[in-house]
């Protein structure tokens, strides 16, 4: 079988990842390291993004806030002189769960704007309780004494190790993502999201998909606030911000809402361009705006799409299949 | 046989002194300095970028006889932007210096990146607590304060002006938490009221100035950069409380004075704030580098300026001491620790910290002879005051 | 317990602040109640009308005349925006739209940056307006009573509009059914050109009334959109009386959260503990707020749709 554009791009990104800890040690420019981290740590926030946003159409101002909760339980716990990643990891991704649970039951009981509206509301109320945790930093942020300890099974205070275990974790998710979608969960989100009330009649529980995913996609973000923690050795209430999950919502955007790699693809993207504009001109945002609209107005389903030259979804009017 | 031993000498000497001939100068210095070029906040780094050139001006380029070159980078506020920015500085441009750092969060987001590179990190500006306490290393050094300090000068002006009560309005963030925080720690008169704003999107302090009006309190005190310095003098005003004196911190300075003026903010002239310097500073290094200043810029330079002159200034002084062989780490920390350069304060020496022990001075807002606001020295509040952090530093002052 | 006067004076406080938040609210929630339209860069509108009316009046010496440039030059911009750009989004879905105004946001304050550089302009007022007028022995700023007589003003002109004139009526048949207007041979097109005006006018004068008491900033636009949008997801989309309604109510509350809460904690937490829960919990007052209203009655309180 002749492999979809989709899977050559999948493949072909891959491949270039996997090598770019050889090229950074080749031209001795291990700032490509890092840059190539960060962009897979955000690939992994966008992936779980789309879970809810491209397939199951619920658009999310409040999801950097697991990515700040999972970072912030691995702070916290350094804080604590809990070093050890089999302690904290576990507990963060608990904590996004738990957390998950609560935002998602609320949060789901509302739909369009307003859930938008709710989200944005959690998010801020989130960010100004980090910043008043005068205990771990406040707005000053936490830094990290050192990355979690895995006790010999791998170092990752060692920038080769941490990149190819977060590339490891990102093909991991992508594949999670995959199976979720093909299966009968993934169906009746997708289907919840062209037409909610059909699938009701039809006899699904609706809610409790929508918030098993929205689960899901809290931990999976959860799991990129780990990443990231140890990544930058820092974590502040800024990780949390709204604006950040505006740049994830523009990362699933760019790269294609609804298809499987398409978050990866835009947040590469995303990142790339961010680093080369900010690199040509202080005003890089007097373009980067610009091309925003401009991908919304006419590459509708992001740049993946624009290979397979594929529609994005239309808004959820009632009726109406996609 | 004279022969023999005279050349045997001769070869002796030349091996001895041969290692001297490889230990050589730097072809060039490279200092990496790290501050904020965009946004609202680029006013500050613009003002850092001046003053560094006016330090270069000064050593005609070079340092110990080697050019030297400095690189910016912009860290947009943000840690993990100055992280990536510091760490680019590091290893892509290979910096044997990094310097700047405006803000707290960032200089903490990119300590471990210098410490692990083992290079020297000069903060220009930054005084986090972190720092100056437990986070302290034997390769950073500041030249700016510690945050406190600041503030706790300010409380021993309140107290010496017999202010028996005061209303306290600042931001709830970690910085004007810790301006609080300061101020408390050495007024002793009674804080009518305290109130802590949502920092950085509220600019309406009505409610609170109206609370600060109704105590009656002797004097308020603020901390509110930025943006917020000219939305709060002018509410101030508005809410009726120019018969009470201000007191602020980190606000009021030689880049909010010019706005503030613009503005036609009377009510900003004839408040106190507090700080290590001000433009009127009489010392001889301070004169030349404030009409320098205004010579090639126009305006008076800020205290982010003078911090940044004196971070380069320190920077050459360690380099001269090494010869201009920057591997010489350990001769040059000696000569940090040692601060023998010309300060824009004057004389000062290092805390086991790496933080400066100096003076801190009242000032007063005050439109100069050409018209043109500025702060103006009015007496010392604190001579040789040391951060209250420096015993939570492990290192031990052996200099 | 707690002096009379004050509480007026913060109630007095509340409401200015409610006005002003209004005046942005009525634009966008006719906006999103007509056109269906999620528009973020309604703040860069109010930001764009703070700034031009600050230079006018910094140049002409004539505040007045500030807001007299600032209102029709931001109905330009704004009536541009909507032909060439917006337009095109009523069909998409609100995250499309989301975006391209987020993109415009971007835009926006970075276009302001390069024109007016990074600083900001201060609005020095002109000194009649910068008194206080006394009563009951409490300093009402001048200019804060001009605001609130503004924003009335503004309220009694939409009413009319809405309530007694033509154009109101089609306006308020398109808010509560869209397709029903554009099938009776009504030109929705201009019916959503002249909302969408309106509304940018509407921002820029709070824009331009804001400017002397906030100063003209970069990024104001997105410090007060998150407050606009509460606002209107309680009044209920599209009502320009939920907007009213609920702007004030937003107002006093946030005003009065922020004086009194922190005394109100310390009547059964120590100190210290007072002191710090205060202002974390004044922040999150207004999302609480706005949670309640929608458990409880999920279109909002006025909503103008019919379902």
């Amino acid at each position: 079988m002749i492999p979809t554009r989709e899977t050559m791009v999948v493949i072909i990104t891959f491949s270039l990842l996997a090598l770019v800890p050889v090229i950074a040690s080749i031209t001795d420019v291990p700032f490509y390291l890092d840059l190539g981290r960060r962009m897979m740590i955000l690939a992994i926030g966008a992936l779980s993004l789309n879970l809810i946003m491209g397939y199951g159409g619920m658009i999310s101002f409040g999801h950097a806030v697991f990515v700040g909760i999972g970072a912030y339980v691995v702070g916290i716990c350094a804080e604590h002189e809990v070093v050890s990643g089999f302690i904290q990891w576990p507990l963060a991704l608990l904590a996004c769960g738990i957390f998950a649970v609560i935002f998602g039951a609320i949060s789901l009981r509302t739909r369009g704007v307003y859930f938008i509206m709710i989200t944005l509301a959690l998010a801020q109320m989130m960010y100004f309780l980090g910043v008043s945790l005068d205990r771990y930093g406040g707005d000053d942020g936490l830094p990290l004494a050192e990355p979690s300890y895995f006790s010999g099974l791998i170092d990752l205070s060692e920038k080769t190790s941490l990149y190819y275990l977060v590339f490891v974790l990102l093909l991991l998710c992508l594949w999670i993502c995959k199976r979720l979608i093909n299966s009968r969960f993934g169906m009746v989100i997708q289907g919840a999201r062209s037409n909610e009330a059909r699938m009701q009649a039809i006899g699904f529980p609706v809610f409790r998909y929508q918030l098993t995913a929205f689960v899901i996609a809290g931990v999976m973000a959860g799991l990129a606030g780990i990443l990231l923690a140890n990544h930058t050795e820092f974590v502040n209430p800024d990780m949390m911000h709204w604006t950040r999950s505006g740049d994830l919502i523009i990362m699933v955007l760019l790269g294609g809402m609804g298809s499987l790699a398409g978050p990866i693809v835009g947040a590469l993207v995303f990142i790339l361009l961010e680093e080369a504009l900010s690199g040509v001109t202080e005003y890089w945002q007097l373009i980067f705006g610009p091309f925003l609209i401009l991908v919304v107005l006419f590459a509708r389903g992001g740049l993946l799409g624009f290979l397979e030259k594929r529609q994005s979804p239309k808004k959820t009017s009632e009726g109406g299949d996609d | 046989m004279k022969k023999t031993f005279i050349l045997g000498v001769s070869a002796l000497a030349l091996t001895l002194a041969a290692p001297q001939a490889m230990a050589a100068k730097a072809k060039e210095i490279k200092i990496g300095f790290v501050t904020t070029l965009s946004g609202g906040a680029g006013v500050i780094g613009k003002d850092m970028r001046n003053s560094v050139q006016i330090a270069l001006d000064h050593l005609g380029n070079k340092m110990g006889g080697v050019p030297v070159k400095v690189l910016f980078e912009d860290d947009q506020v943000k840690p993990e932007v100055g992280k990536q920015k510091t760490e680019k500085l590091l290893y892509k441009d290979k910096v044997d210096i990094i310097s700047g750092f405006i803000w707290s969060h960032v200089v903490l987001a990119s300590r471990n990146s210098v410490v692990k590179a083992g290079k020297f990190l000069i903060i220009s500006n930054a005084g986090t607590s972190k720092i100056a306490g437990r986070l302290c290393h034997k390769n950073i050094f500041s030249t700016s304060w510690q945050n406190d300090q600041v503030p706790m000068a300010m409380g021993e002006v309140l107290n010496k002006r017999g202010v028996k009560s005061l209303y306290i309005i600042a931001p709830n963030y970690a910085a004007g938490r810790d301006m609080v925080a300061g101020v408390e720690r050495t007024f002793k008169g009674k804080i009518l009221g305290k109130d802590l704003t949502k920092w950085p999107t509220q600019l309406d302090f009505s409610a609170e100035l109206a609370k600060a009006r109704a105590s009656k309190a002797d004097g308020v005190f603020i901390f509110y950069p930025g943006r917020a310095t000219n939305a709060f003098m002018r509410q101030y005003a508005q809410a009726g409380l120019t018969k009470t004196p201000l007191y602020s911190v980190f606000s009021v300075d030689s880049l909010s004075l010019p706005k503030l003026q613009q503005a036609k903010l009377t009510n900003v002239l004839g408040t106190y704030s507090t700080q290590f310097w001000a433009p009127d500073l009489d010392t001889p290094v301070n004169k030349k580098f404030v009409a320098d200043y205004r010579k090639k810029f126009g305006s008076y330079p800020s205290h982010y300026g003078a911090q940044s002159y004196d971070s380069i200034m320190l920077i050459d002084s360690a380099v001269r001491a090494a010869g201009g062989d920057l591997k010489k780490m350990d001769t040059m920390r000696a000569a940090f620790r040692k601060a023998d350069y010309g300060s824009v304060r004057g004389k000062y020496v290092y805390g086991n910290n790496h933080f400066p022990i100096q003076d801190f001075y009242l000032r007063k807002v005050i439109a100069d002879a050409d018209g043109k606001w500025t702060t103006k020295i009015e007496q010392k509040v604190y001579t040789n005051h040391q951060d209250v952090y420096a015993s939570k530093c492990k290192m031990k002052k052996t200099w | 317990m707690v002096d009379p006067h004050l509480l007026f004076e913060q109630l007095f406080n509340g409401v200015q602040y409610g006005i002003l938040l209004f005046l942005l609210a009525a634009g966008l929630t006719l906006v999103f109640g007509i056109m269906d339209m999620m528009n973020l860069a309604h703040g860069s509108l109010y930001m764009l009308g703070a700034y031009i009316a600050a230079t006018v009046s910094l140049v002409t010496d004539s505040f007045l005349l500030g807001i007299a440039v600032a209102l029709p030059a931001t109905l330009v911009v704004g009536i541009f925006l909507e032909v060439v750009i917006l337009r095109k989004l009523y069909d998409r879905g609100h995250l499309d739209q989301v975006l391209a105004t987020f993109g415009m946001i971007l835009f926006f304050n970075e276009l302001v940056r390069l024109i007016w550089g990074p600083a900001g302009i201060e609005v020095p007022l002109p000194s009649i307006l910068n008194q206080s007028l006394t009563l009951f022995s409490i300093p009402l700023p001048l200019y804060r009573i001009l605001v609130i007589g503004v924003g009335l003003a503004v309220a009694g002109f939409l009413y009319v509009l809405v309530v007694k004139t033509k154009v109101g009526m089609l306006i308020r048949a398109g808010a509560s059914n869209r397709e029903m207007v554009g099938a009776l041979g009504i030109d929705i097109k201009k019916i959503f050109t002249l909302v969408f005006g309106l509304g940018a006018a509407l921002a820029a004068l709070a824009g331009a009334m804001a400017g002397p008491i906030f100063a003209a900033t970069i990024g104001m636009g997105e410090n007060i959109l998150i407050q606009v949008l509460v606002v209107i997801v309680i009044g209920g989309i599209g009502s320009i009386r939920g907007a009213f309604v609920g702007a004030l109510l937003i107002g006093v509350i946030e005003i009065m959260g922020r004086s009194f809460l922190g005394d109100f904690f310390k009547l059964f937490l120590p100190d210290n503990a007072a002191e710090t829960a205060a202002p974390a919990a004044a922040s999150m007052l207004i999302y609480i707020l706005m949670a309640g209203v929608l458990f409880f009655r999920p279109q909002g309180l006025f909503p103008a749709r019919s379902g």
